[in-house]
């Protein structure tokens, strides 16, 4: 009898919940597709499908403007790229640059954003001023901070930096090609980037670090703490997750970069070799080889590396937040 | 709280002593504490402000540099400590600019200028319509199959542009040279909609089914009611957005050959390219791309620091 009821009891309940449903299926349904549907065609039109397409071509040779049509090539694109040593050379120096910018770029630049983000954490005048001053660069089109920092490291003895070091030495060091030695090129590379990124991090970690409530400090300067004791148990534990963010974003940023070297590349003899990145060695393929698929075939594998670095992410500040 | 040694001499040890009531250790530090501040903090802020002015220096040389160089003869830009002295001031590389880029084969700088504009409009406009009206579905309306769409729409997040741009090289190749194909990919923007997502989601909901009790519909709604309700988000999406299109340099390298075409970061790249380079003009060209970013920054940098930092932690 029970069980009888309860399931009576239960079935309708569900329709009950059928009938609400279907009713705003009808009154709402029509403007909720409609409202959705651009966005949804845009996102599925330029992000999903191309992605979709990315991967078929990469198990294609395939070039632009070209009246062959497309060949099947199975993975054959993968195998050049990481085995045929004119592909796969070039494309593992891109790989090691591009890691090699992050290993600098991802420690420095949190360092020096951590510093400035310290400095401008207090109540002192004129602080929206110096606030203002270092945020500035990341509203400079990367081209445009390119081209200025190209002359700033201009190998002739009128390059600024060169003007510097010959001052600061009083003339000993002569003129060096910032830009052009393989030492060097790659921390030029990395100096402009961290001129103009540094301020987005700063400002992100500022916002963690106006999160932590004062009185941690009070108490900590009540068991009196010094600066360092301050910082070490209550500034970094506080912004723990916020720096694991900046750390991983900053890491998956150093995989993008492009602009940069491309411009220094073409115009401004930058060391390639040096420098060349993923997306550089992507852009370079349609160029110069008008080899699409071979192309397709590097995209597949930076969008790998960045998911799994975005996965990390997520995981890293999931667990951190459990915590 | 054996310990509790000595351990800064205590300075007016008479002033705590002649206290009515004999203060516990804890308040004996609470008093001395001004006392030992007052001292460091004058020295902690002089520092402070010093190593912020030699930060800021360093920081702001490069603008100067660019902004000054603009001025300068184009000899002078490139000769050392030089380029830095503001002397010799005129307009002629912004007139250089004008003059050298005067032919369909060099196109020219109005012409970048009215591309980037177009692009910049198209992209923030056509995006702050498509992607809040896809998230105000999302966010409040019940549909079959929405909470799917949504899903799907914030799994693409995690896709960077420069990882469909070879595809959508391939797929739109046909359509090369033109704005349009300079503006379309980018209108509908996934973290765009994901923004105005969390945001809708805080609107209280009680105005909103007082208008649809009204008779008002889920369009009409969302128009006169959530639009002007939800200013601070529009912004930070405007800002955001603006700041990527204004700057966008690789989809521009795989699409646009035609001079004509060119957007300003583009156009900026070659000409500096082109032997001889005149770095006067390069500078002034530099500086009239920077310089729409540079003023809306100053008007509103409140919110462009907020939007960076707060989508940054959103996302």
């Amino acid at each position: 009898m029970a069980t009888v009821e309860l399931r009576a009891a239960s079935s309708a309940r569900g329709t009950t919940t059928k009938v609400k449903k279907r009713k705003k299926f009808n009154s709402e349904t029509l403007p909720g597709v409609l409202m959705a549907s651009p966005a949804l065609i845009g996102v599925i039109g330029f992000v999903a499908l191309p992605f979709v397409v990315a991967i078929v071509l990469s198990f294609f040779n395939v070039r632009l403007n070209s009246v062959r049509p497309p060949i099947f090539f199975g993975i054959e694109q993968y195998v050049r790229l990481f085995t045929d040593p004119i592909y796969s050379v070039p494309f593992f120096r891109a790989l090691v640059n591009n890691l090699s910018f992050a290993v600098v770029v991802v420690p420095v630049q949190t360092a020096i954003a951590l510093a400035l983000a310290i400095l401008l954490n207090r109540k002192i005048r004129g602080i929206a001023f110096f606030r203002t001053l270092f945020f500035m660069p990341v509203v400079f089109p990367m081209a445009l901070v390119t081209v200025l920092w190209r002359l700033i490291l201009d190998r002739s003895d009128n390059g600024l930096l060169n003007s510097v070091v010959s001052f600061l030495t009083g003339g000993a060091v002569g003129a060096h090609d910032w830009l052009g030695s393989p030492t060097t090129a790659m921390g030029s590379v990395i100096l402009l980037s961290i001129w103009q990124g540094v301020g987005f991090q700063m400002v992100i970690i500022l916002a963690g670090l106006q999160e932590i409530p004062q009185e941690r400090y009070e108490a900590a300067q009540l068991d009196r703490a010094g600066a360092w004791a301050q910082f070490r148990h209550v500034t970094v534990p506080g912004i723990r997750n916020t720096l694991i963010f900046v750390v991983l974003l900053t890491t998956i940023l150093s995989f993008r970069v492009f602009d940069q070297v491309y411009i220094l590349i073409r115009g401004a003899g930058l060391n390639q070799d040096a420098t060349r990145t993923v997306l550089y060695q992507a852009t370079v393929t349609i160029f110069d080889e008008n080899n699409v698929g071979q192309a397709a075939a590097i995209t597949v594998v930076f969008f790998i590396i960045v998911v799994a670095l975005t996965l990390v992410q997520r995981r890293v500040l999931r667990q951190t937040s459990e915590d | 709280m054996t310990a509790s040694p000595p351990v800064a001499p205590v300075a007016t040890p008479s002033v705590r002593e002649s206290r009515p009531t004999p203060p516990t250790k804890s308040r004996r530090r609470v008093i001395r504490r001004p006392v030992r501040r007052s001292s460091t903090r004058a020295a902690r802020r002089t520092r402070d402000y010093l190593l912020l002015i030699v930060l800021g220096i360093l920081f702001v040389a490069p603008v100067y540099y660019l902004v000054v160089g603009s001025f300068k003869p184009a000899a002078e830009v490139l000769s050392g400590f030089a380029g830095f002295i503001p002397q010799h001031l005129s307009l002629e590389n912004y007139r250089n600019v004008f003059a050298s880029l005067s032919s369909d084969s060099t196109g020219y700088f109005l012409q970048f200028l009215g591309n980037s504009l177009l692009i910049s409009v198209g992209i923030v406009g056509g995006g702050l319509i498509v992607n809040s009206m896809a998230a105000y579905s999302f966010a409040r309306l019940t549909w079959r199959g929405r909470n799917g769409a949504f899903q799907f729409v914030v799994l693409l997040v995690i896709i960077p542009f420069e990882a469909v741009a070879v595809p959508l090289l391939y797929l739109l190749n046909p359509e090369r040279n033109t704005l349009l194909v300079q503006i379309l990919p980018f209108v509908a923007n996934a973290f765009s909609v994901f923004l105005f997502y969390t945001f809708f989601l805080g609107l209280p909901k009680s105005v909103e089914e007082a208008a649809r009790l009204d008779g008002l519909g889920a369009f009409g709604t969302f128009v006169r009611i959530v639009v002007p309700n939800s200013k601070p988000v529009f912004a930070t999406v405007t800002i955001l957005t603006f700041l990527t299109s204004w700057g966008q340099f690789l989809w521009p390298v795989l699409m646009v050959s035609d001079p004509t075409q060119r957007p300003l970061p583009l156009a900026l790249s070659v000409f500096q390219s082109q032997q001889p380079v005149d770095w006067g003009a390069v500078f002034a060209f530099g500086t009239l791309l920077v310089l729409p970013v540079l003023v809306v920054f100053l008007l509103f940098q409140r919110y462009f620091v907020q939007s960076v930092a707060g989508s940054a932690v959103k996302g």
